[in-house]
């Protein structure tokens, strides 16, 4: 078969640190213009939130628990949320490459075997990943998460919140923390341990590393069927502390899957445009085509049932969650066309067969899908940590753009240090033959 | 020769003779009228010069038509001929979701099954040409029509058994 090393070239080095210190600019840039008209402007959208609240008094309910996590300035709440909803869209991303690669082994798909090495490098990421989100928690839990304040819990204290005070046995900083350290421990593990099998296949060529492939990745999709879910619980849901949703596990996870596949498409593409991967046609492409376009089916469908069900039995502490995204003048846009970049174009883009074999409309679809879903992971954080007080503007876009720069820069780097495309497969020959 | 439409049948045991014969018999001048196989035989559309069905873009009107007369018959009944306030909502609403996503996929399944069945010559009325038994069987089956092709029956015959049909038979239907 063939013998295929990725060269991370200087140039391609060149370019993502050119991004990277862009991303530091813009970021710069935000930050300062954050602090300086941060003043008046926070002055203004407290006082439509009173409003707000005042004309819907019900759903007032959940805007009581926000009141405090305002002491510090606002330009660095906004930065940690920034980074918070970063590194849990990112860290997503790697999870998902390695449950690709799992899933590809217990289903003993054929077609996808030359471009397998692309998602399992995304697992190099999960370190860094995990580091980070712990020193941000660690630094940042008090500004980001409501339900870390002490004075909650005090029976009997002015602030005492019984709802939160209930939750306490999974909501504590202790076991919060070590499911944290878990869940990174567990998945990175995995990873570590299907890479070791998978090189050796290249060395030794034997099927036993296949077989035993499938039995740890069957171990990993256990694993992550779990913790994909509560580490949306912990990350996501326990922001707003009051509000639940059963759904809401799925709706991480929809997300995250359909981001993880739009960024192996786009970077097959860039490796099949720079010469790599001679094994993979239009035929692969079709594939991962057909991937991202019944998956951003499948975003939609959890999307609606979380929707749908809330809407209909109209609860204030479950409804307060979309009151406070579509009752909002700098986040209900945003609601809309999370819809539109996420589910209608893709939809009508990819549905036809002849543009998920062309690479030119793969690029655009998965790229509209990447920042869609970006997008949808500003939404989830952004409301419930900064209230009336979030915005979008070049802070997020520079953070967004250091975050892919170093990303892109790990995942390179370590796909260059093993061969590109595995040398014994089983399945090689299938796909090469794969034919749609 | 009488009326009615006259075939020549060839017989192939292979399906990689098959393929190959398909290959031979096109590029000899001969148009073949179709070929029954007892599975799917990979890579036959292409070697007959089939061009890509046009069924998908059937499934997307019927689709599309299944959408708006959801909405149509949604709004009708709940906002016009009865109005009607559930649960304080408005008559026209998101609620409408899941009623217009079923009604497309069911008018876009059962709008291609019943194309299929039309285009394909299957509807239930149409009487089928069995050109012969054993393509469901073991066999694969080659029919090509004599009036669609110029050449005589006895050069067709020699193309056929030369491409490595294990038999040609001539088949007539009536109608």
């Amino acid at each position: 078969m063939t013998d295929e090393k990725f060269v991370f070239s200087s140039t391609a080095k060149r370019r993502l640190l050119i991004l990277a210190v862009v991303g530091v600019v813009l970021l710069v840039i935000g930050i300062f213009t954050t602090m300086n008209a941060g003043g008046h402007e926070a002055v203004e959208a407290a006082g439509h939130g009173a409003d707000a609240a005042a004309g819907h008094g019900a759903e007032a309910a959940g805007h009581g628990e926000v009141a405090e996590g305002h002491h510090e300035a606002g330009w660095l709440q906004r930065l940690y949320a920034n980074l918070w909803f970063h590194n849990v869209y990112f860290a997503g991303i790697a999870l998902i490459g390695v449950f690709f690669v799992a899933v590809q082994y217990v289903a003993q798909a054929g077609w996808s075997a030359p471009i397998k090495r692309i998602p399992l490098a995304f697992g190099n990421w999960l370190p860094i990943a995990g580091v980070l989100m712990l020193v941000i928690w660690l630094v940042a839990s008090h500004d980001l998460f409501h339900w870390t304040h002490k004075e909650l819990y005090e029976v009997g204290g002015p602030k005492f919140d019984e709802i939160i005070y209930g939750k306490k046995a999974f909501l504590n900083t202790g076991f919060y923390l070590f499911r944290m350290v878990l869940y990174f421990a567990l998945w990175y593990t995995f990873f570590r341990w299907m890479r070791k099998e998978i090189l050796q296949e290249d060395l030794t060529g034997s099927t036993q590393h296949w077989f035993k492939l499938i039995r740890i990745s069957a171990g990993f999709i256990v694993i992550f069927a779990v913790t994909s879910s509560t580490s949306a619980w912990d990350w996501i849901l326990s922001i707003d502390t009051h509000w639940f949703s059963t759904m809401i596990g799925w709706y991480v996870f929809a997300s995250w899957w359909v981001a993880g596949l739009a960024a192996i498409t786009l970077i097959t593409i860039y490796l099949k445009e720079q010469g790599y991967l001679k094994m993979v046609n239009s035929n692969h492409l079709h594939d991962l085509g057909k991937f991202v376009f019944g998956f951003s089916i499948f975003w939609t469908y959890i999307w609606i049932s979380q929707y749908l069900l809330i809407y209909y039995a109209n609860i204030p502490e479950e409804s307060v969650y979309f009151f406070e995204r579509l009752n909002s003048d700098q986040y209900a846009p945003v609601f809309y066309v999370i819809l539109l970049m996420n589910f209608v174009f893709p939809f009508l883009a990819l549905m036809t067969r002849d543009s998920k074999r062309h690479v030119m409309f793969l690029k655009i679809v998965c790229s509209v899908v990447l920042v869609g879903h970006w997008l949808d992971f500003y939404l989830m954080v952004t409301p419930g940590t900064m209230k009336e007080n979030g915005s979008f503007g070049w802070m997020e876009i520079g953070m967004a753009m250091i975050y892919l720069s170093a990303f892109l820069f790990v995942i390179l780097s370590n796909m260059a240090k093993v061969p590109l495309v595995a040398k014994n497969h089983p399945l090689l020959e299938e796909s090469l033959h794969h034919h749609i | 020769m009488d009326s009615g439409k006259n075939y020549l049948v060839g017989i192939y045991e292979d399906e990689d003779v098959l393929l190959a014969a398909v290959k031979k018999v096109r590029s000899s001048g001969v148009k073949i009228h179709e070929v029954f196989s007892p599975y799917p035989v990979h890579g036959l559309d292409e070697a007959l010069g089939y061009k890509r069905t046009r069924l998908p873009i059937a499934a997307f009107m019927f689709g599309f038509l299944g959408t708006l007369l959801a909405l149509i018959m949604q709004t009708y009944m709940l906002a016009i001929d009865w109005p009607m306030i559930i649960g304080g909502k408005n008559y026209t609403s998101v609620t409408y979701v899941p009623v217009t996503f079923e009604m497309t996929v069911l008018l876009s399944a059962f709008g291609m099954v019943g194309t299929f069945l039309v285009v394909s010559n299957m509807k239930p009325w149409a009487k089928p040409r069995i050109f012969d038994l054993r393509s469901t069987d073991d066999k694969h089956v080659m029919a090509v029509d004599l009036d669609e092709n110029s050449q005589s029956p006895e050069e067709i015959t020699n193309v056929l058994n030369e491409s490595g049909a294990s038999e040609v038979n001539s088949k007539q239907f009536e109608d």
